[in-house]
């Protein structure tokens, strides 16, 4: 067996050194294979959301609004036939909730999708379901631009995630934020 | 060593989990689901089998004094790989595990079998100690997450065994975590006893 290298201060140095070279070569190299298809993973993470939220479209046009980024879908004239905004805020009961809310040309909600949560598994977290058009709490097809979405606790016509009024609060007031941008977009 | 004993000492003697009781931090915490926990421990078991590969051949190396900052530069190393791979090719998987993947780094599992074990023996002893331990690990995470799985929602890897019914919701939440990592350790220590009485 080979004898141990000392710990004197140019062995320290050179071994430390060494195996740092290496490891960042090794890391640098594999971060090139590993790039594109994280860039593409998240891509198609926005891409399936806006698919999810949005009434058939040919194509689309991203644009910034009132600083949400907007994914307006277009038909073949060009027409608007609604648009997937970005949304978000930290008032969710486990930090920031930041959805996918997708309008038709009329300004109802078409759909939403989460795209981040931190909520309680088995209580808030239930919002990707809940307000979906099935289900208890729907939102789908409603106008928040005519009058805001609420909870019927605090006297409005959405039923509340049971257990989870602060993440269905916040759920809610994402989705008015996004029709506030909604109705901003054309202006 | 013998192979044999190494296998056993992974997988039952010295399990990290039940015996050794290290790396509790992702145990806890990645355990909400019997899919989560077998991924984080698979995910341990790559960094385990490469860092102690790479530690012993280098035990001869690296100078007793620095030997724990070189240590914890390879095993970050294998993480970020780790890391890297499962951003770009499983990204939900990713999303689920998020921040206990680069805390790979500082379970104490991997940092104890390097000290432990890799840096006093040859290369195919310790790359076998980091599969066998690495797989110690993944069967513990795996049967927690999947007995909080079952009882927090009636499923078991998604697979609704109880119909229709919501389960005990605290067993995914964090204290559900620890009462059902205190009892299985109870139960197979126990179990582990009577066997050696025996």
């Amino acid at each position: 067996m080979a004898k141990k290298a000392q710990s004197t201060l140019p062995n320290m140095l050179i071994s430390l050194t060494a195996i740092a070279l290496v490891a960042a070569a090794a890391l640098a190299a594999l971060n090139g294979v590993t790039k594109d298809p994280i860039a593409k993973a998240q891509q198609a993470k926005v891409e399936n959301a806006i698919g999810a939220v949005l009434p058939p479209f040919a194509k689309l046009e991203d644009k910034t609004v009132d600083g949400h980024l907007c994914h307006v879908g277009l038909d073949e004239a060009g027409t608007m036939v609604g648009a997937a905004i970005e949304a978000g805020n930290d008032k969710g009961f486990g930090g920031h909730l930041q959805l996918m809310v997708g309008f038709d040309a009329q300004g109802a909600v078409s759909g939403y999708q989460i795209l981040e949560t931190h909520e309680t598994p088995g209580l808030g977290a239930k919002a990707d379901q809940w307000f979906q058009k099935d289900g208890k709490g729907c939102v789908v097809g409603t106008k928040p631009a005519d009058a805001p979405l609420t909870v019927k606790k605090d006297g409005g016509s959405v039923d509340a995630i049971s257990g989870s009024t602060i993440t269905s609060r916040a759920f809610l007031a994402i989705v008015n934020e996004a029709a506030d941008v909604f109705a901003h977009i054309n202006q | 060593m013998k192979t044999k004993d190494i296998i056993k000492n992974g997988l039952i003697k010295e399990n990290p989990t039940w015996v050794l009781v290290l790396g509790m931090c992702p145990t806890l915490a990645t355990t909400t689901s019997a899919i989560n926990g077998l991924s984080m421990g698979l995910a341990t078991t790559f960094v385990l089998m490469m860092s102690n590969m790479v530690i012993s051949l280098l035990k001869n190396v690296i100078p007793d004094k620095v030997r724990i900052p070189a240590f914890i530069v390879i095993i970050a190393t294998f993480v970020t790989m780790v890391e890297m791979v499962m951003k770009a090719y499983l990204p939900a998987l990713y999303d689920s595990l998020g921040l206990f993947i680069a805390l790979i780094v500082v379970n104490c599992i991997v940092l104890g079998r390097a000290e432990a074990f890799a840096s006093k023996n040859n290369v195919g002893q310790s790359f076998l100690d980091g599969l066998f331990m690495g797989l110690g690990f993944t069967w513990a995470l795996t049967l927690l997450g999947m007995v909080r799985e079952l009882l927090g929602t009636g499923c078991i890897f998604g697979h609704s065994l109880i119909g229709g019914a919501d389960g005990m919701l605290m067993m995914i939440l964090p204290p559900g975590g620890f009462l059902a990592l205190g009892l299985l350790m109870a139960l197979i220590n126990h179990l582990r006893s009577k066997k050696k009485v025996k």
